[in-house]
């Protein structure tokens, strides 16, 4: 091995740089950019302040923290539902002087003044969400103006009744207390905060309610269509905005126990920035409480600090200025290009030296030279069907394949000319067999392990196993289940070809090689799933041994086919039984004469197994071309081979001519014949096959005679 | 019933400025003068020239709400430098720079890197207002030197007329054929009513639109150079004030829609016509200036749900992030 290639063996295959792809794909990256910022921020002005962590430093700081972040998060669900509310400052405002007003003035009890805060903060709210969820107006001008109004109101309250309020001799220890005693060591103000977030959180995340917020902040329009009140929820996301507004005028109430010209001054810009540098994305869909609390906190300790820091009148507002500026660009550069980034660096090929096969071609004598006896195959349903990536024969002789389209279909026999649609299953059903009670077990792509009864009812069986600890990318949840077969006990065995890639890019997956692929058991008696063997390139076809003591799986990139021991001393153990075929491996069937058929996808090329030994030419290519003129398997010619349990090859089929069976995926012996299928074919093919037992099936092979 | 058919908005507004000046002349001792008809102008002169400027941004689709700050700072930082003793030619260049710097980053944000008119502008509000603020002026309020051109400019009459009502009819003038009879301003209509349908005719949108909010932010410069000239001083705190909403103000409420490519230099015309006659009125009624900001809101208010109504919008039709 040349040194380069070596080199290119341990650069690909020991760096791990598909986990920044995997990384990339998580929601809780958005979080990343401003926990950083928080970080950052509380390091930078708690090292620059002194006493900055000082237990009465930071509890006089965060009870405005604490009201602070009420707002916040009031504002985040409106931002989250696709609104924005910059009136908070002015609700805020009228709420701490309603609060103050009925204290003072009226010589309400404490409640009272809550109400007052909560009634104030929950009327403007309604105002807001009228004008901008049933009139649907503009919410940013909107609520600008409702800001104004409101701010105007406050500005004539304070000058009429403000003199008023600081005449009167009213006091409580209640109303003291929730301003300035403590509860477990954390002030009211922060109690609340906490329980406000934790409610928001929950409700936005796990309620009806919440999810309708997120659906008409993630597309209006589809929210709409789906038949969500887009109108209400939008209201009522204002109202929520209104009474988050209120109760934390109704703390500012108590702390200071005033209302002046300066409440809440200026409240709306502070609570708009923190929200955006937060991470809460402008025009809804993407944002959470948590965020909006983590920009409140970078928010509040950056302009503190400053004021602390001795810088002069106007330094906040530059610095507002600039964060708001440069959260709202990254926010929309980081939405509009984040799937770009992923495209770029998700797929990360890895080295592999293929093996020497022998060759495949007609007439070169080894017992895998193709021949042209699939192309005299008739044909079943030619032109009805897309994609029977695997057909299976019932006790009656009636033929079943899954399509493109979602659906089960049913030819009946015996001429397989008539066909209805068996059951619809909403994912392509790939692989499928028959258990004991003539269940139809189906692998279904990107939805997981299905059991259709004969009556027709579809049951999921199996959608995920165990989570391993180590992976980044979920890999609990199956994204190609593959193909299936069931053991004499009743155990249904599967692959899972690939963690990394969804069912329908697979040539992705090809292209990078890395191996991800499960096989998988899944037990009808305790209906649990576990993982049996992991890492193996593209695990593909099952089929249980005719012993019923082991089971064969094939391996598509490597193009090898596996043994592995279900009982018997071996039992658990795993051995490779082919190598290095000339072409790529897929689903396994029994064959009467107690052998095996295995279908070829494709053939490998001296090219793409080239390619295989330079990844960087592969991550280049996939960055760089156009999907289009990728170097990937040949899927244009393919076959079918009969192997025994030696591992020895008995015979090879192709069609050279490429009409009728350039690819095949799998194919079921049934009564002396030959079913075909290819995932991307029109057709299911018919072979008659020569000096086969005519009354072998795979139903009796299985289970035996009908009781 | 045609009659009400071809009722719109500018139409309404006419009206409604024809009755109140009316009801005005008839009712308010004082308000049907030639002083006073001259103080209404006058008084809508820098709003009106403000007004200009915000209305060829919102048909474009876009909005400013820079130009109270960028008008404010920018002349008080010209001030500040021409009383620390910097040179005439040097003060202006670089208080023009200054100007243009901000309509750039304003106008390069929206329009390449497709961040939303509103948040790009509040920001470039915050920002320049905290920048000059701090950094380059040191009191709130500052003075223009004694003889200084921008002083005289203030006293100049022409036919007893303030110098800047000519000024604000040569702007509306220079706006209306710009907008009417260019090819560029043509296409600020075609824009902004459809973007996407613009860019893909070949039109050279995003240019156009760093164009508009340098030409926002020049004009801006311009008010403040008046403001300032009919004051002596140029006051920093002007910026937390409503002007802004003043402005937003004449142009929605002169029917200029808020989507973009509609209206015109009359719709501003008819907008600061009203407001001026209003805030006149309300002067010599003696309101408090804090009743007539609630007023002023609250009309504001109104002309928005009109707009809305005028210029509705469903779910069907409402762009995502379109806020």
């Amino acid at each position: 091995m040349a040194f380069r290639e070596r080199l290119q063996a341990w650069r690909y295959n020991t760096i791990p740089d598909h986990l920044i792809g995997e990384i990339l794909t998580k929601r809780w990256t958005d979080n990343a950019i401003p926990f950083i910022a928080l970080v950052i921020t509380v390091a930078a002005f708690g090292s620059a302040i002194p006493g900055f962590f000082r237990p009465y430093s930071l509890q006089e700081s965060t009870r405005q923290l604490g009201e602070f972040s009420l707002v916040v998060t009031g504002l985040s669900v409106v931002m989250l539902g696709g609104g924005i509310d910059l009136s908070v400052g002015s609700i805020f405002a009228l709420a701490t002087f309603a609060s103050v007003g009925t204290f003072f003035i009226f010589e309400a009890p404490v409640w009272v003044c809550l109400l007052a805060a909560i009634a104030t903060g929950v009327v403007c709210g309604a105002i807001n969400g009228y004008l901008i969820g049933f009139l649907r107006l503009r919410a940013f001008l909107t609520t600008l103006v409702t800001f104004i109004i409101g701010r105007a109101l406050f500005d004539i309250l304070v000058v009429q009744y403000g003199a008023a309020t600081q005449m009167s001799f009213m006091s409580s220890d209640l109303w003291d207390f929730i301003g300035d005693g403590t509860l477990f060591g954390f002030s009211v103000p922060v109690l609340t905060a906490i329980v406000f977030a934790l409610i928001t959180h929950i409700a936005l995340t796990r309620s009806r309610p919440g999810w309708h917020v997120q659906a008409v902040g993630g597309s209006r329009r589809s929210a709409h269509n789906a038949g969500i009140r887009v109108r209400r929820t939008v209201f009522m996301t204002y109202v929520f905005s209104g009474f988050c507004a209120g109760v934390s005028g109704f703390l500012m109430a108590t702390r200071l126990s005033s209302a002046g010209p300066g409440t809440g001054h200026g409240l709306e810009i502070l609570a708009l920035t923190a929200a955006v540098v937060g991470g809460n994305s402008l025009g809804g869909g993407r944002g959470s409480v948590v965020k909006g609390i983590m920009g409140a906190i970078i928010v509040l300790v950056m302009t503190n600090g400053l004021i602390r820091l001795g810088f002069g009148t106007g330094t906040n507002q530059m610095v507002l200025g600039i964060m708001l500026a440069l959260a709202v660009t990254i926010d929309i550069r980081w939405l509009k290009n984040r799937h770009k980034v992923l495209n770029e660096v998700y797929v990360a090929p890895v080295y592999l030296k293929m093996g020497k096969s022998e060759s495949a071609e007609p007439g070169s004598g080894s017992a895998y030279s193709l021949n042209n006896k699939l192309s005299s195959a008739q044909h079943i349903g030619l032109g009805e069907l897309e994609g029977p990536e695997d057909v299976i024969l019932d006790r009656d002789d009636h033929l079943y394949c899954g399509t493109r389209h979602g659906e089960i279909i049913r030819y009946f026999a015996p001429d397989y000319k008539r066909s209805e649609v068996f059951a619809h299953v909403g994912g392509f059903p790939l692989g499928l067999a028959f258990d004991k009670d003539q269940n139809l077990i189906t692998c279904v792509g990107a939805m997981g392990l299905y059991k259709i009864s004969p009556d027709r009812e579809v049951t999921r069986l199996s959608a995920e196993t165990r989570r391993s600890l180590t992976s980044i990318v979920d890999d609990a949840r199956m994204r190609d289940p593959n193909d299936l077969d069931i053991a004499p006990d009743g155990k249904i065995y599967f692959t899972d070809s690939t963690k990394r890639y969804d069912a329908h890019e697979w040539m992705l997956d090809s292209i990078e090689n890395r191996g991800t692929g499960r096989l998988l058991v899944y037990d009808p008696k305790d209906g649990s799933t576990k993982t049996l063997l992991d890492g193996y390139r593209y695990t593909n076809g099952v089929c249980m041994a005719h012993d019923g003591q082991s089971l064969y799986f094939s391996e598509s990139w490597r193009s090898r086919i596996h043994r592995y021991w279900i009982a018997g001393p071996k039992a658990g153990t795993v051995e490779c039984v082919i190598k290095d075929m000339p072409g790529y491996t897929d689903n396994i069937n029994r064959a009467s004469d107690g052998t095996y058929w295995m279908a070829w996808l494709g053939m490998r090329t001296p090219s793409f197994d080239l390619s295989l030994r330079h990844p960087d030419m592969r991550k280049r290519m996939t960055r760089r071309l156009p999907q289009d003129d990728w170097l990937f398997p040949n899927i244009n010619t393919g076959g079918i081979v009969k192997f025994d349990d030696s591992g020895t090859i008995i015979q090879t089929m192709g069609d050279l001519t490429g009409q009728n069976h350039p690819m095949v995926t799998s194919m079921r012996e049934h009564k002396g014949k030959l079913f075909i299928g290819g995932i991307l074919n029109n057709r299911i093919g018919l072979f008659d096959i020569e000096g086969a037992d005519p009354n072998w099936t795979g139903m009796t092979s299985y289970w035996g005679e009908k009781a | 019933m045609s009659f009400i058919k071809n009722l719109n908005q500018e139409s309404i507004v006419l009206a409604i400025t024809v009755v109140m000046f009316a009801l005005a002349s008839l009712l308010l001792p004082g308000f049907f003068s030639a002083n006073n008809l001259v103080a209404i102008v006058r008084s809508v002169s820098v709003l009106g020239i403000l007004a200009l400027g915000m209305a060829m941004i919102i048909i474009g689709r876009g909005i400013d709400l820079s130009m109270v700050a960028i008008m404010a700072m920018s002349v008080a930082c010209y001030l500040q430098m021409l009383n620390s003793g910097m040179g005439e030619g040097s003060a202006l260049v670089l208080a023009l720079a200054g100007v243009l710097a901000i309509g750039l980053i304003n106008g390069v944000l929206v329009a390449y890197a497709d961040v939303p008119a509103i948040f790009v502008t509040l920001a470039s509000s915050s920002f320049v207002f905290g920048f000059v603020r701090s950094q380059l002026i040191n009191t709130d309020a500052v003075p223009v030197p004694s003889g200084h051109w921008v002083e005289i400019l203030g006293g100049m009459r022409f036919m007893s007329i303030p110098v800047e009502v000519f000024l604000f009819a040569g702007l509306a003038l220079a706006t209306f054929l710009f907008l009417r009879y260019s090819k560029w301003g043509r296409y600020v209509y075609y824009a902004g009513d459809n973007p996407e349908a613009a860019r893909n005719s070949g039109m050279p949108v995003r240019p156009m639109m760093v164009l508009r909010y340098v030409i926002s932010a020049l004009i801006a410069f311009i008010a403040g150079i008046l403001t300032a000239s009919s004051l002596h001083s140029i006051n920093t705190r002007i910026v937390n004030s409503n002007l802004l909403y003043d402005i937003v103000l004449i142009t929605v409420i002169g029917g200029i829609g808020l989507s973009g490519g509609k209206g015109g230099v009359r719709n501003v015309l008819f907008g600061a016509a009203l407001i001026g006659i209003m805030l006149n009125a309300m002067t010599i009624i003696d309101i408090p200036l804090l009743y007539q900001n609630l007023i002023k809101a609250g009309i504001l208010l109104g002309a928005i749900i009109v707009d809305g109504i005028l210029n509705p919008r469903d779910e069907q039709t409402a762009q995502q992030g379109d806020i």
